[in-house]
């Protein structure tokens, strides 16, 4: 789960991490009475889950109130990559020395979180790894002693040649290291971090992700969803316990399993056609959860046809079955509908599908065939 | 012969006495796994179906049932204490079918496991199996047929994809690993792949990878270096957009890196036939034995 900019300067700043005042507004006349608060200039930011606010024009610099109320109203209901801006964050226009870059992530080969300074701050990080890596300095951390101060001190002096300003970066980075815990990030980015010509070390930006996995056991966290900020079908898919990411093509897809749905969107595409999107309906197969699935496909206007691609294990295929039965009695299918089922209980799922007009098919590129046959046949050069 | 378990696998089952649990080990009782212990705090004494002790504590069974194995069903907020717990009681292996333990958590197991020698599968894994002689987790066993071929993969339902058209096209399985869809697992590829190319009845090894990470370019680098046994690679994914997490929490593009285009190049400069549909995997095969 993706934090805002204001919700991970709150946890920052509870963590002890010098951040720079300032509030979140929802209307220009409250981006404006945080302005007149706060004095002088101000940048107002889109708050969205997408990178790249600013190269979109949803970061502005306000020299007063008035201007922050104008910024605002041009910057809320703005959209950055498909997602509208219902918030902006307005904070003191900081004066800035010198910027940097400092993150810890959960790296997959080090089995450590693994904290990562750059001087290149305030630009993306990913480009300065791909560009120029020998700029970022990192250190891989045993979670059972934590960050040691010598590890901390090391990369700051990496940024900061004057001692007291390393030894302020070093504090912020423990600090970092132990918000990562205590809210279980998998990760949190300070970017830029920057002195100020008078010397002192400030965390201008925040970004923070949360791991799923740890929302059951930290309600307070969890509380922090701003489903307004996703998009509504996957908003729906995630309350009916299902994996929906939407894509761009016409051929709607329903399988099992994470890894089989991936391989199923690969096939689509192999036979010419394109997926218009992941879903997981997990692998206990309740016929409830197959009626929301087709819902929530059947939604996208784009959807031309529709593939179920079921390999029974846990899940069972007459379970599945039911649902796509259940389904077009509660609301009408308008695009046909292409069904592969295999594995458990297959021979009672091929007798309740055929009962109800349906028939199944129980081999994977057949079926997928013959949906992007349905959607309307290959799309560009198909490598078939 | 086989990788991790066989005839001599004797298992002893967490949380026995759960709803998953109790229906995974009848169907592992079923195939013929030596099920000799299960564990559920309070519930020690009493009998699973009327064979299979149960005991509180994973210590107590392993003491009278001299257990060399354990699988875990418990719930994700009690499933790291349970892989510490097997750890402490002198496991070997361990299979962690649970999904859901953050990974930050799994920073702190890792080294405890490794201090301790013990092997973890998984977590968020559909367990292995060795067909004909023993299942730990979840895999059909009705799909699975013996022989030579070996499986390795991140993925459950697509195993059982492919593991389905190797039986169809008579290829037989030595052992088919699931070692688990999250980004911070026990087992990788490159475990699974020293384990195959030793194991005297695997020919062959069919490898399935996904999108997120770099353990596929690992072991391809490990194929290029130390496997004479040929290699069958599928990456899942192609088509997945970056920086979404597509179902596994370790199936995500970050920035540029871990796409399935950079895995699939991976593998075929380490000779790995690489196949682009699971109808692939026996045709190539073919080609390759």
């Amino acid at each position: 789960m993706n934090l805002h900019e204001y919700q991970a300067r709150d946890i920052l700043r509870r963590y002890g991490i010098p951040i720079p005042d300032g509030d979140v507004a929802e209307s220009p006349a409250e981006a404006r009475a945080v302005a007149q608060r706060l004095g002088g200039k101000v940048v107002v930011k889109a708050q969205v889950h997408a990178g790249g606010r600013g190269k979109a024009g949803g970061v502005q610099l306000a020299a007063n109130a008035d201007e922050a109320a104008a910024h605002a109203s041009r910057i809320l209901g703005m959209t950055i990559k498909g997602l509208t801006v219902h918030k902006v964050l307005v904070t003191p226009a900081a004066d800035i020395a010198s910027e940097s870059y400092v993150g810890i992530i959960v790296d997959r080969a080090s089995q450590r979180p693994v904290l990562m300074v750059s001087a290149a701050g305030g630009i993306d990080i990913e480009e300065v790894a791909a560009t120029t890596p020998e700029r970022i300095h990192r250190v891989a951390i045993d979670p059972r002693y934590g960050l040691l101060s010598h590890q901390a001190l090391g990369l700051a002096l990496r940024l900061y040649r004057d001692v007291g300003q390393a030894r302020g970066a070093a504090g912020i980075m423990g600090n970092l290291y132990a918000a990562c815990y205590a809210v279980g990030a998998s990760l949190v980015e300070i970017n830029p971090l920057v002195a100020t010509p008078d010397g002192k070390i400030l965390a201008l930006d925040a970004k923070m992700v949360i791991d799923d996995n740890e929302l059951d056991r930290r309600p307070e966290i969890a509380a922090l969803r701003d489903a307004s900020a996703e998009a509504p079908s996957e908003v729906q898919a995630r309350e009916a316990g299902l994996t929906f990411i939407k894509l761009d093509g016409s051929v709607g897809c329903c399988v099992n399993g994470a890894g089989l749905a991936m391989a199923t969107m690969d096939l689509v595409q192999y036979y010419g056609g394109a997926p218009a999107n992941f879903l997981d309906i997990g692998g206990s197969s309740n016929p409830q959860k197959v009626v929301a699935a087709l819902r929530i496909i059947t939604a996208d206007p784009h959807v031309k046809a529709i593939l179920f691609n079921i390999f029974g294990g846990i899940t069972r295929c007459d379970d599945v079955a039911n649902g796509i039965v259940q389904a077009t009695q509660q609301f009408p299918l308008h695009v046909p509908l292409v069904i592969r089922l295999t594995g458990t209980n297959e021979a009672e799922a091929v007798r309740i599908l055929t009962a109800a007009g349906f028939s199944a098919l129980t081999d994977m590129d057949e079926a997928v065939q013959q949906a992007v046959a349905q959607a309307g046949g290959a799309v560009g050069g198909g490598a078939a | 012969m086989s990788i991790f378990i066989d005839q001599g696998t004797r298992l002893l089952v967490q949380g026995i006495t759960g709803r998953d649990g109790s229906f995974h080990t009848r169907q592992m009782i079923g195939y013929g796994t030596k099920v000799v212990a299960g564990v559920t705090p309070g519930k020690g004494g009493r009998l699973f179906d009327g064979v299979v002790p149960v005991f509180d504590t994973v210590a107590d069974a392993v003491r009278d049932t001299r257990a060399n194995a354990a699988v875990i069903y418990v719930p994700a907020a009690v499933a790291a204490s349970a892989v510490y717990e097997a750890a402490d009681a002198g496991l070997g292996l361990i299979v962690c079918i649970t999904e859901g333990i953050p990974v930050l958590d799994m920073t702190k197991v890792l080294p405890y496991l490794h201090e301790r020698g013990a092997r973890l599968i998984g977590p968020n894994c559909p367990g292995l199996i060795s067909p004909a002689q023993s299942k730990v987790g979840i895999i059909p066993g009705n799909i699975c047929t013996p022989g030579r071929v070996g499986v390795v993969s991140r993925s459950g339902t697509l195993t059982y994809e492919i593991v389905h058209q190797l039986s169809t096209h008579g290829f037989g399985q030595s052992t088919c690993v699931g070692i688990g869809g999250d980004p911070l697992i026990g087992t990788h590829f490159t475990h699974c792949l020293s384990a195959f190319q030793a194991d005297p009845e695997t020919d062959a090894v069919v490898m399935i990878g996904e999108i997120g990470g770099t353990d596929e370019q690992q072991a391809a680098e490990f194929v290029a270096k130390g496997m004479t046994k040929p290699v069958i690679g599928f990456i899942a994914g192609q088509t997945a957009p970056p920086g979404r997490r597509m179902g596994h929490a370790g199936a995500i593009i970050s920035g540029s890196s871990g796409t399935a285009a950079e895995k699939m190049a991976a593998f075929a400069r380490a000779g790995i036939s690489v196949m682009k549909r699971p109808a692939d995997v026996a045709p190539l095969l073919r080609e390759r034995l």
